[in-house]
């Protein structure tokens, strides 16, 4: 009860802060969460383990979940329990109130020159009855120079919660992170997750991110490309139906000469559903020879549902290339009765139409086996429509 | 066999066909001449179930079948095909799957087995070398990047994997050098066989040297004005629409 | 045409600190003390002689002022402006009408002459008879906000088209300003427009007739002249159903040391049929280089696209005041209505410019085009906020929006804030915006073809805003060009 009591005088952000003016957290504020009790038995929950092999970390309801992972090589340091420093997410409501409770999460150091391989990170969260839990995870990834890992993210549950993550990730000089990540919530719960990426020269993060779950989803990205040559891509797509509301919010800083960042987001949206994107390239005075490009397209496959796109350039560096573009529309009817005059039916040509749609955003994920599970995943989507 | 019969059509109330009436027996090739304006592209459209067209009267049976009653992609399963004057381009969405998902699709309509990954690219594969068309064709998305040529090369390519009963090819030779013209028409010509019949939709009587019709009709006015052999087509060339006294007709020809 | 922005040869220009427009007017004013309160309304609206609902309505607007803040979102920064310390009240003391040159305050005058305003139009504005017979163009001068001379006024009579100063409108035409008024920004619409609302003390009133194609262009001419004077004019152009006009609007400024504060507000209102081009080219002081004076800039700009098929549209060329804060819109209610702006803005030394539009699609198939180019020198900031918002029964309606912005030097900052929402399937937007520089190979072709490279950099600007520019009347393109230039001196290293 200490716990809800502090839960609900740590404010969540109104949409007065500017960076929340599409997303109204009242519905959580009003959720009344408990922090989310321990399952002593797991096992009954590997049905909800994505379809990869390889090592695979798995918390529950915020604790680990030996049974279920299975470890990752000895040289990859997989540990617990460390300090975040707070003041670096004052600005970030969320982020404090992640420092406030959390209490576990993965540390996963990668060391100088290590090819790491594909590392699979389970969020599963179980409320057990009608009583709405939350959890609050904190993980740090640590790349060191010229490493390389291909992180997949996974999110699911059961029943209403809130899954409240920060995710710290840091790569030393020419390390490469591939970061795919799936959020699969159920459709009666709140996921906002935070990530912090900060790039040393030469170093290469790339990220795509799907959203398919949730009643209320923000993905909220810091990268900060902090060392000359970093790259950063940053891709994601939501697909999104009924009353979901799902807002992808990014915030790259390019902080050093000559980096380079690239992000493609898509939202497809039916129903009453809500698409956000945010977008802002921040270019820094020294950062000259920057070159920046982002892309937010958005189909709305139905009456009732909308969009809100916030692209936003801040330059302060004369020597750079920077441009986005955004575009919201419906399926264009020419290449619907294309399709359906070759014989294809409206509704498999309309899914290959939104598939063709996501497919920008999709073709940088490299690891097979990771793609076939978002390929799945999209698919999926469709049997629910 | 295609049967046109009393067909009427509008767009937003305008009406653009006027009642036409044109069999094309199982086996034949027709030729559709007329000049711009004339409802050549809407008879296609109209034929293939295009949205934004509403059909006011007639009926259109392939083989017995009520096309007007059908989806467009239900008109494609029965074994209508169009060959779009203006191919559309769909970025993100590979030709390779497209074209086997829309074999497949027509198969499975048909009450025949779908085909394999495997199994479809042989048969892709040939029919791209019939067409003197590179196989990267099929890695490329739907139209998307290619010349004028290539688009019209590639509706000749889905026809000749999808082998339909009756084909329009709406102005197919628009756009294509004598080449390209030569190598579309040996397609066409190469799916001629006994159960299989076209309307070759054209503005000139070039195309018509390669693809020789059967029968030539001369469209104005939203209305079949002249028939004839392939003679007819000829005239058209060397006198114009006007040397056919169409002139006389005022509205239709302007 | 007028041709009040006449820039000097450079090169007298850089000499003497670029800012040719910077004189001071010894004309006898009749000031208001300092200070805003509701008696400072009172004074104003007795001045004018105004009707007792417009004293209402500016009281109402005075309390709607006072519940609200400054907007704190936009990307300006400025040392907090003391409202209490301005005079909200100065007028030129003349006879009212002069009737010949002799009447004319030769003060007066000799503003025009400086302003570079040809020796006829000067006669116009003078009010000398038979003066109006050459050129094609009717102007309107507002000093201190209040209006002192509109030309032409006959000859749009016979057309039917109401061209005056706002304050005679009230007069002589209360119904249509009645009407109208606060129809399209309501008197509490936001904090600056809420001041205008309170005590504006004139502006230029427009309205052409159903049917009525403007037979010339309608020109207001702004000046703000004496010391700590608030600037608050308000701007109202009505076209009836099928009505055409084309209105354009230059600013300037004396240079001084402190800032002034210049709110205006602007109400377009178009019905079926009706189309309204509404060009600017504002040029009033930027302030020194050190960033020392300046005109502030806060000013609401609205127009109501009611009717079907009616147009507006906007065209700015933005290259002075310290700070510019300005966003003219469209509601684009009728169907198929047309919504367009066009802007220019150019920020050098320690200028701040957050401007941009709004596109409100409410009807069927309407319209919007945004093309902003915005260029940053020296340290200033030059900000583009735009919002699209298509509502639900906007269907089929398109928006484009092209948003480009050059940085010229490493010390300024170019911003791009687009907000685009959504809630029509069948509405399609496309935005797309670029920040570059002038590329060195661009420069080095100019150089070698034997410009010099300030003309270079010139030539190239002015392409980088030829999309804009082309939608201003000739002769105000060929003035906004050269205002570009003399703008950036001092810019190119």
């Amino acid at each position: 009860m200490e716990r809800r009591a502090a839960f609900a005088q740590s404010g969540l952000p109104s949409r007065k802060l500017e960076s929340w003016r599409y997303t109204d957290l009242r519905p959580l504020a009003a959720l009344d969460p408990i922090a989310a009790p321990a399952i002593v038995d797991t096992t009954a929950l590997a049905a909800d383990l994505p379809a990869l092999s390889g090592p695979r970390l798995v918390f529950v309801n915020g604790r680990r979940a030996p049974a279920l992972s299975v470890a990752p090589p000895s040289d990859i340091i997989a540990a617990g329990g460390f300090v975040a420093d707070p003041a670096r997410f004052a600005a970030l409501p969320l982020a404090v109130l992640n420092a406030q409770f959390a209490q576990e999460g993965a540390e996963i150091v990668v060391p100088d020159r290590f090819d790491a391989g594909r590392l699979t990170l389970v969020h599963l969260t179980q409320a057990e009855d009608t009583t709405p839990v939350f959890t609050h995870l904190r993980h740090r990834i640590a790349l060191g120079a010229g490493a390389t890992l291909t992180l997949v993210e996974y999110a699911a549950g059961h029943g209403v919660y809130w899954h409240n993550p920060v995710i710290e990730i840091t790569l030393a000089p020419g390390a490469r992170l591939r970061h795919i990540r799936i959020q699969a919530e159920t459709q009666e719960s709140f996921h906002t997750a935070t990530l912090f990426v900060d790039l040393l020269a030469g170093a290469r993060y790339e990220a795509f991110t799907l959203g398919l779950g949730a009643r209320l989803a923000r993905s909220e990205t810091h990268a900060r490309l902090g060392g000359t040559g970093a790259h950063a891509a940053l891709s994601g797509a939501q697909l999104l139906r009924g009353n979901q509301h799902g807002d992808i919010t990014s915030v790259v800083a390019h902080d050093a000469p000559g980096c380079t960042s690239r992000q493609t987001v898509k939202n497809v949206l039916a129903g009453r559903a809500r698409g956000v994107f945010q977008g802002r390239i921040e270019v820094a005075r020294a950062a000259q020879k920057t070159d920046g490009y982002q892309m937010s397209q958005a189909l709305l496959l139905s009456p009732e549902a909308e969009i809100d796109c916030k692209p936003e350039l801040e330059i302060f560096a004369d020597d750079v290339k920077c441009s986005h573009g955004a575009t919201i529309g419906a399926l264009d009817p020419e290449q619907l009765f294309y399709l359906r005059a070759r014989g294809i039916p409206e509704a498999a040509a309309r899914a290959m139409l939104v598939r063709a749609f996501l497919d920008e955003a999709i073709e940088g994920v490299a690891d097979g086996a990771a793609r076939a599970l978002l390929e799945s995943a999209i698919g999926g989507w469709w049997e629910g429509a | 066999m295609l049967e046109i019969r009393g067909l009427t059509a509008e767009i937003d109330g305008k009406p653009i066909l006027n009642g036409i009436d044109l069999v094309v027996p199982t086996g034949e090739v027709h030729a559709i001449m007329g000049p711009n304006g004339s409802g050549k592209s809407t008879l296609s459209y109209v034929l293939a179930g295009r949205d934004g067209y509403q059909v006011t009267g007639g009926e259109v049976r392939l083989d017995g079948v009520d096309l007007l009653a059908l989806a467009p992609e239900e008109r494609a399963s029965a074994g209508l095909f169009l060959a779009f004057q203006y191919p559309v381009e769909l970025p993100g969405v590979g030709n390779a799957n497209f074209l086997r998902t829309a074999l497949n699709a027509t198969r499975r309509a048909r009450g025949e087995s779908e085909l394999d990954a495997v199994q479809f690219l042989k048969l892709a594969r040939a029919a791209l070398r019939d067409l003197a068309m590179a196989d990267d064709m099929l890695k490329r998305n739907v139209n998307v990047g290619f010349s004028g040529g290539e688009k019209k090369r590639n509706e000749v390519l889905q026809m000749a994997i999808l082998k339909p009963k009756f084909a329009i090819l709406d102005e197919t030779d628009s756009g294509l050098d004598i080449d390209a013209l030569k190598i579309v028409a040996n397609g066409v010509n190469a799916l001629r066989r006994p159960e299989f019949s076209a309307l070759v939709i054209t503005h000139y009587q070039r195309l018509l040297d390669y693809i020789v019709p059967d029968r030539v009709h001369v469209l104005a006015g939203g209305r079949i004005l002249r028939s004839g052999g392939p003679e007819l087509a000829r005239a058209l060339e060397e006198s114009g629409y006007a040397g056919l006294g169409l002139e006389a007709l005022g509205e239709s020809v302007s | 045409m007028s041709a009040r922005i006449e820039p000097r040869d450079p090169i007298e220009a850089a000499t003497e600190g670029n800012y040719k427009w910077g004189f001071e007017t010894a004309i006898e004013m009749e000031i208001a003390p300092k200070g805003l309160s509701e008696d400072t309304i009172r004074l104003i609206s007795a001045k004018k002689d105004e009707p007792e609902w417009l004293l209402a309505w500016r009281l109402k607007a005075f309390a709607a002022w006072r519940e609200t803040c400054e907007p704190e979102w936009a990307k300006i920064k400025h040392p907090p402006i003391d409202y209490q310390d301005l005079h909200y009240y100065a007028a030129p003391k003349r006879k009212p009408g002069p009737k010949s040159l002799a009447e004319v305050d030769p003060e007066l005058l000799a503003t025009y002459e400086k302003l570079g305003i040809p020796l006829r139009e000067r006669a116009i504005l003078a009010g000398v008879e038979g003066a109006e017979e050459a050129t094609p163009v009717a102007i309107d001068a507002v000093f201190d906000s209040v209006s002192v001379a509109t030309t032409f006024r006959e000859t749009l009579a016979k057309a039917g088209v109401i061209f005056c100063p706002i304050s005679e409108a009230v007069r002589e035409h209360p119904e249509l300003v009645r009407r109208y008024l606060g129809s399209v920004v309501p008197a509490g619409d936001n904090f600056f427009a809420a001041l205008n609302s309170a005590v504006f003390t004139d502006g230029s009133f427009v309205f052409v007739p159903k049917g009525v194609r403007c037979p010339m262009e309608l020109s207001t001419y702004f000046r703000i002249n004496a010391r700590n004077t608030g600037q608050f004019e308000r701007t109202l152009i009505i076209a009836e159903e099928g009505a055409y006009v084309s209105y354009l609007e230059g600013c300037t400024a004396p240079q001084r040391d402190e800032n002034q504060l210049h709110a205006a507000v602007v109400e377009l209102v178009a019905l079926d049929d009706a189309t309204i081009k509404y060009s600017t080219v504002q040029n009033w002081y930027p302030g020194d280089a050190e960033g020392r004076g300046g005109i502030y800039n806060f000013v609401t700009k609205r127009g109501a696209c009611r009717g079907a098929r009616s147009k507006i549209s906007w065209t700015q060329v933005e290259t002075g005041s310290a700070i510019t804060w300005k966003y003219p819109s469209c509601i684009l209610q009728g169907e198929e209505s047309v919504g367009e702006f066009y802007s220019v803005a150019l920020t050098n030394h320690h200028q701040q410019a957050d401007t941009g539009t709004k596109m409100i699609h409410l009807g069927a198939n309407t319209k919007s085009t945004i093309i902003s180019k915005g260029i940053s020198a020296g340290r200033s900031n030059n900000t583009y906020r735009g919002l699209v918002r298509m509502m639900p029964r906007a269907h089929g309606a398109r928006n484009f929006t092209q948003c480009d912005s050059l940085l010229i030097g490493d010390r300024c900052g170019a911003h791009t804030i687009p907000y685009i929402e959504s809630r029509n399937p069948s509405a399609r937007v496309e935005h797309e915006a670029t920040t570059s520089k002038i590329a060195d190979d661009q420069l080095f072709y100019c150089r070698s073809r034997g410009l010099s490279q300030e003309d270079a950099v010139n030539l190239i600007v002015n392409g980088f805003c030829k999309d804009v520019l082309k939608e201003l009347p000739m002769e105000f393109a060929v003035e906004a060009q050269k205002l570009l230039a003399v703008s950036l001196e001092g810019s190119v290293g």
